[in-house]
Parts: C-alpha cells; structure tokens; sequence
C-alpha cells in the first residue's frame, strides 16, 4: 500500500508537478527561439525573472483570479463537468506506465510501475476515449455555435484517430507478444544482430557470427522492428491530443477557440493543463512501446548488474541499475517532448478534410498492411535476427 | 492483482480532488461582476441567431457509424497481436481471412464517397 502511494506520487510530482510547468515555459521559449524572438521574460519576482521561469506561476495566479463566466443558456452542470472529463483521463494513463524496470532486492520485487496490469495498452485507448467527451460536451454545453462547430470537429477527428491508433499498434504487440506495458519495455531491453542472415543463408560458417560481425547490432527498440508502426501511432496520437498541426477543432483563425471559446479562468486552465500534460504523457507512452522505455541502449540489466555487483555487491548494482534506467527513461520523454513542440512550431495546421483524408485514406490502409506485413515479417525472419 | 486497482482508484480519485480544488479554489478567489451583455454567448459582436442546439449535418453520424464498425474490429486485433507467436502461420491466415471483408468495406466506403469532405 505504501509503496503504491510511494510510485504514485513520484509520478505526479515529477510529470503533473514538475515537467507540466516547465513545459509550458519551453514551449514558449523554443517558439521564441525558432521565431527569432526573446519570448516570455517580463514576470518578475522582486527583479529576479529567471529567464521567464517564473510565468508559469503568474500564469496559474491569473487563470485563478479571471471571473468565472458562464454564458446564458448554458447546460450548468456538463458546463462545469467537460473540463474534468478532459482532465482526469490525462492524468489517469499514468498509472500504467512504466517508468522503471523490475528490481529484485533481496527477496522483495519493485516494479517500478503503478498499476502492472495485462491490459495496459488498452486501458490507454480507453482513457484517451473518455477524454473525447470532455471536448464534445464543452461545445456543446457552451451554448455557443462555434463551439458546436469545434465539438463537432473534435469529436469526428478523435474517434477516427482513435482507429487507427490501435490498429498502427497492432503490429507492435505481435513483436512483444504483450499488451502489458512493462513487459513490452522489458522486450526492448536487449539487442539483435544486423548481419544473423549471413549465418543462415550459409555466407558464414559455423555456429556463431564472428565476433566482429556480431557488435553490429540494434537494439531492440519498436522504432527499428515497427519504423512504419511508429510514424503511424505517433502521427495518430498527436492528432488525438488536438495540439498543432492537428487543431482544427480550436482553430483560432476560423472557429476563435473552438470547443473551449466560452470558457474562462481556471476551467479553460484545466482543458489548458490537460493538453499540456498529454504532451509529456505522449512522450512517455511512445518512449516505452517503440523507444524502449527504461531500457539503456547495448547495456541491458543483467549486463549492467554482472558488471557492477562483482566490485559493490547485487544491491548497490540493482539501485545503480534503477537510477540509471529512470534517468534513461527521463531523458527519452524530454526528447520525444522536445520533437512534439519542434513539430508543433514548424507545421502549418492541416485543413479539416486533410485531416479526415490522412486518417481514413493513408493511415488506416497502411497500418492495416503493417500487421500483416509484420505477421509475415516474424513467421519469415524471426529466427534470423535473433 | 488487487494492488493494481489500489493504485488506479487512488490516481482517479487524485485526479479529481486536484480538478475539483483548483475549480472550487477558482470560484472562491475570482470576482464576479456579471451583467446580460457579459453573458450573451460569443458571436463576433452579433446577436445569436441561429440556436446551437438543433440538428447538425449527417456527415458527423457516419463517421462515427464508422467509427463502431472499424474500432470493434480492431479490439479483435489486440487480443490475437499478443498471442501471434503462439498461433503462428494458421492464425495469420485466421486474420487475414477476418480481414478480407474490413477491407472490402473500406474500398466500398471509399468508392462510395463516404470518405469524402
């Protein structure tokens, strides 16, 4: 019990708590940067502004002391509930992300996981599923025609996205053989020999690769196994969170902010921190089906431990082996963050109907074929990469 | 197995004190100086004309008409991906022969216009 609420809250503090503040800094900072500006720097605590690090908590202070405007006409009630809804599954996917490995201290197993459930990789379709109807019932609660409009957007472009994000999945499940999300991460925790073909096609004789031939490896990350599932997911998963270049239901410039246009203060905030935290929690669901999670590329955790435990003992090896891996996963989210705003800033927003077209007519038939490809992929060659 | 659940109702219900306290926090520090103007919904400056809640374009139903028709199929994707290794070259074939109509439906859509915008 203890040691749940002990992960629990190191997950909140550092994603909700930690990185969601600092994110919403350098997303201003890095558009500032790519836009050849300064950017924010003006908020300033007795004449210490910390390069704009404070604006994250004058941002909080204002959306706070905004008034609470509901208009005329509204549905009070879902008025008031579609921000939570689109907040709470957010934070909820969380709990089934690995941020660490298994770790065996003495007799005792910490799993550095929340909830270490079989149907992990589902429970995050169904939490991004809920989160569709926070957007639908703000526009539609609002009283407010472009707030229609943008729900109505939202809602068409979310569920089609929502298809083919798991079908561009599947092909990743075939290789892990799981939908449970440490054990897809620990899959990933070892490498595969490029050149194993020449071994059964009879280039090489013998048993083994040279050693030589052999360091040419890969380690087994869902980017090299599945490139075509991986650009598919994340395309689908950015689209899913609504953020540019896929925001065509807030489209400021045609529909002035879409679902969320009448909300004001702190119940925009929360639709505000939901898409904010979906980014690193998009970075972390990513990190750990094609970027291999905590896995340390080459130096997987026995490697690690077989080394260090012979000069320091098998417990200071295991803890060192935790630090490092929840480091390695760290800095995998920040770089996959660091990709979504640098997308973010760099591609014009995509018209409604390019949107629909890219789902149903590129992504869906690709990812269809990428399953059966895969499933060819592993009945032919499994046997000779490994 | 019942840890599990332990952790997932704790972030839930986490969740929603946090989501709860910042909106009831947001109601006691905001000020309220309403008037009707204030409260008329948002249309560029103009008085609303049309409701909002009225019937809307039957683009929107197919779509999620599709939606239910490939989502469902795709939840029996999941359950086969994870034992793929254990079926083997028969359960290719399973799937491919369960695939056959998805992908005829998908091309009918298509030719159909459904797709369209």
């Amino acid at each position: 019990m203890t040691e749940v609420v002990l992960k629990l809250l190191f997950i909140v503090l550092v994603v909700a708590g930690g990185m969601l503040p600092l994110i919403t800094w350098i997303e201003r900072k890095q558009s500032a940067v790519m836009q050849d500006r300064i950017g924010a720097n003006r908020a300033d605590l007795m004449g210490v502004t910390l390069l704009g690090l404070l604006h994250p908590a004058a941002d909080v202070l204002k959306l706070f002391s905004k008034e609470d405007v509901v208009p005329e006409g509204a549905n009070r009630l879902l008025h008031l509930l579609a921000p939570v809804i689109a907040f709470v599954p957010a934070l909820l996917v969380l709990a089934v992300i690995p941020y660490g490995g298994a770790y065996r201290f003495g007799d005792t197993t910490l799993s550095l996981v929340v909830a270490d459930v079989d149907w992990g990789m589902l429970f995050v379709f169904a939490a991004g599923s809920i989160a569709t109807y926070g957007a639908v019932i703000a526009g539609w609660a609002s009283n407010s025609n472009w707030g229609l409009l943008g729900s109505m957007r939202a809602s068409a472009q979310m569920i089609s996205y929502e298809v083919t994000m798991g079908l561009s999945l599947v092909g990743m499940f075939m290789v892990a053989g799981s939908l449970r999300l440490p054990e897809i991460a620990a899959f990933q925790d070892q490498s595969f020999r490029l050149l194993g073909f020449l071994l059964h096609m009879g280039f090489v004789e013998g048993e083994t690769l040279p050693f030589h031939l052999d360091l040419l490896r890969l380690p087994m990350w869902g980017i090299f196994l599945q490139p075509l599932g991986f650009l598919l997911f994340l395309t689908c998963i950015m689209a899913e969170n609504k953020r540019p270049p896929f925001d065509a239901p807030e489209g400021e410039s045609e529909l002035i902010a879409g679902y969320h246009m009448e909300y004001s203060g702190m119940r925009f905030g929360l639709f505000y921190t939901a898409e904010f935290l979906e980014v690193p929690v998009i970075g972390a669901i990513v990190a750990t089906l094609f970027l291999g999670g905590w896995a340390i590329p080459f130096l997987s955790q026995e490697t690690i431990i077989a080394f260090v435990a012979g000069g320091f003992g098998e417990g200071f090896a295991t803890g060192l082996c935790l630090v490092l891996h929840v480091l390695c996963f760290l800095t995998k989210v920040a770089i996959l963050i660091w990709l979504q705003m640098a997308l973010r800033w760099t591609l014009p927003r995509f018209r409604y109907d390019q949107v629909m077209d890219l789902c149903w007519k590129m992504i869906l038939p690709l990812s269809i074929l990428n399953v059966f490809v895969t499933g060819a992929g592993i009945l032919l060659v499994e046997g000779v990469i490994s | 197995m019942q840890g599990e659940f332990v952790g997932l109702l704790l972030l839930l219900a986490l969740a929603l004190v946090i989501a709860g306290g910042f909106l009831l926090l947001h109601r006691l520090l905001s000020p309220r100086r309403e008037f009707a103007e204030k409260l008329l919904p948002f249309e560029c400056g103009e008085l609303q004309i049309v409701s909002p809640h009225q019937r809307f374009s039957v683009k929107f139903y197919l779509v999620a008409m599709l939606f239910v028709l490939f989502d469902l199929e795709a939840v029996f994707f999941y359950p086969w991906g994870a034992l793929f290794r254990e079926l083997g070259g028969y359960g290719l074939a399973v799937m491919a022969v369960f695939t056959v109509p998805l992908v005829v439906g998908l091309v009918y859509e298509w030719r159909k216009g459904a797709l369209e915008w």
